[in-house]
């Protein structure tokens, strides 16, 4: 039995949360009714917006009336369409997630508080890379700046708190730690996150159908490389 | 046609109804602050309603049209003129080759959008026009628009055409005698309180804090641009701390940060946030507060989702009559 609650946010979302804590377990049914709605599109359906715990569904109240009428609201129609759908999906088998692997180059000019995070904990820097790097990492959303994945999965052991003061600018594709989360930049951003290395590979790419390398779901693996290694897959573009 | 930007104004971009369907990507919406002078400009000169026009911001560009062509302006009173003489807007207009639009000081809004039959000829990025300045993305070559800039029209539409013909029949050379009334006039009280239906944790707040959000009024501060509006008024207070992870966020959510000051969310905001969300504003009131300028203070009151929905279908439905009495004119 899945347990949910449905909210309205404004007069043309209603928020479907299953519950409160970040898990992958709750984050599953997340996935499954986003996917659900992908493939069952009701008549005046925008977008899902997927979070931790919660699916976002937009909808335009104009069309969804007008298409379905009765004395209903429209936020009344889509919510009986939404619970027809948690109670739907259950039986569905979920799509396997991605596995994506992330080539970064650690350290060095690349990754400027490696050292400080090495040290933070008492380790060398090729222990934070190891582990770093031995973890599988969830994609529980893409938010806060196209592409961006709010990842979990950081091992303790090297969780580390953001920089006293932040950074005006952080290079696209930095690779970094804040508190428990660690997390990619798409683009150059300002922010606080200690740098321990930099992603050889786009995380977006506007031009692209899919533009962002993630989604929610996916798994991830970084590969460690050296720096010829970085150097020769970007390229000319270094 | 083509429009020359002899100067490009303050803030000049292309904008649409936005990027639908790419939240879960991070990609934000964008598109026009105000949505419903978008489509009503549109609509009038026989685009879809959709269709990308110039949004410009308090100080407007000066633009040269090439050949004749058929405009709109809707939005912002930015006292526009072409040519020396004042245009109306809220009407379609047609400029002969060779003019020259450009505007004074705002006299009542804060965007005007500069709609052209046929459309501006850009790219589409992720299906949409509109410009997304952090990203480069999207609009004219991703940024606002410059000096010496040249924009390329769009084929125009029959209904398009039959107007510009209806308009240079009538030896009314400039513009038609009929407009279109914006729909923030549509209600008695269009001067009055922006409404918010309850945020998603509005019942986090203190009581004192809700009756304070509806009775005491907002400040625009000077943080007013295209993503939120940071508000300065009474501090909102929950009644106990609050552990947020973050959620999402959608057009019109107000969002408090620790320091009490109500955030409000517009075009170009994140898909997530992890604030505190006390309210909502109702779509029906976007267009209105698109229009508000940093220093205006801002009055709230609290109605439920059902009755911001008959807002927003009446809305629609107007929107709806004028593009269809506007295609049994001319079609």
């Amino acid at each position: 039995m899945v347990t949910y609650t449905i909210t309205p946010l404004g007069e043309a979302a209603l928020f479907v949360s299953f519950g409160h804590v970040i898990s992958p377990h709750i984050h599953r049914y997340v996935r499954i009714l986003s996917e659900y709605l992908d493939r069952h599109r009701f008549v005046g359906f925008k977008e899902c917006i997927l979070s931790y715990t919660a699916v976002t569904v937009i909808y335009d109240p104009f069309f969804v009336k007008r298409n379905i009428g009765l004395d209903k609201t429209a936020a009344e129609i889509v919510e009986d369409m939404l619970r027809q759908a948690v109670e739907n999906m259950d039986k569905k088998p979920l799509a396997p997630a991605d596995i994506v692997e992330i080539p970064v180059c650690y350290g060095g000019e690349y990754g400027p508080d490696l050292e400080y995070v090495a040290s933070y904990h008492d380790m060398t820097t090729t222990e934070v890379v190891k582990i770093h790097s031995n973890t599988e990492y969830l994609v529980y959303m893409i938010g806060f700046c196209p592409g961006f994945p709010y990842m979990g999965g950081l091992d303790e052991r090297i969780a580390t708190p953001r920089r006293k003061s932040p950074r005006l600018s952080i290079p696209a594709r930095s690779v970094g730690i804040a508190g428990e989360q660690t997390g990619v930049y798409p683009l150059a951003t300002p922010g606080g996150w200690q740098i321990i290395g930099r992603a050889a590979v786009e995380l977006f790419t506007p031009v692209r159908d899919t533009p962002s390398l993630l989604k929610a779901g996916d798994k991830i693996h970084f590969i460690p490389i050296d720096i010829d290694t970085y150097k020769e897959i970007r390229g000319d573009s270094v | 046609m083509s429009i020359t930007v002899l100067r490009p104004g303050m803030l000049t971009t292309l904008q649409d109804r936005g990027r639908q369907g790419y939240q879960k990507y991070g990609v934000l919406v964008s598109g026009a602050m105000d949505e419903e002078a978008l489509r009503l400009g549109n609509i009038i000169i026989g685009n879809e309603q959709g269709e990308a026009a110039l949004e410009i911001t308090m100080m407007g560009p000066v633009l040269k049209f090439t050949e004749d062509a058929l405009i709109s302006l809707t939005g912002a009173d930015l006292e526009p003129r072409v040519d020396g003489n004042a245009v109306p807007m809220w009407r379609p207009i047609v400029l002969k080759s060779g003019s020259v639009l450009r505007f004074g000081r705002p006299v009542r809004g804060s965007r005007t959008y500069v709609c052209l039959s046929g459309g501006y000829d850009v790219p589409l990025v992720m299906g949409s026009k509109s410009t997304y300045l952090r990203a480069a993305m999207g609009g004219y070559q991703g940024r606002a628009l410059a000096a010496d800039d040249v924009l390329e029209a769009g084929r125009m539409s029959d209904c398009g055409r039959a107007i510009m013909e209806s308009l240079k029949r009538r030896g009314n050379f400039i513009t038609s005698p009929w407009y279109v009334q914006p729909a923030y006039e549509l209600e008695q009280g269009a001067d009055g309180p922006i409404r918010l239906t309850p945020g998603l944790q509005y019942r986090y707040f203190t009581e004192e804090s809700c009756q304070k959000l509806v009775h005491e009024g907002f400040a625009i501060t000077v943080h007013a641009d295209r993503m939120g509006y940071r508000m300065k008024g009474s501090k909102l207070e929950l009644t106990a701390p609050l552990e947020m992870i973050s959620e999402a966020a959608v057009k019109g959510t107000v969002q408090v940060p620790a320091d009490g000051n109500a955030i409000i969310l517009m075009a170009d905001r994140q898909s997530t946030a992890g604030y505190p969300k006390i309210g909502q504003v109702v779509l029906a009131d976007m267009g209105r507060l698109a229009q508000s300028k940093p220093g205006e203070v801002i009055h709230f009151s609290m109605i439920t989702p059902a009755q911001a929905e008959v807002l927003y279908i009446e809305r629609e439905e107007y929107i709806d009559q004028i593009a269809l009495s506007i295609q049994c004119r001319y079609e």
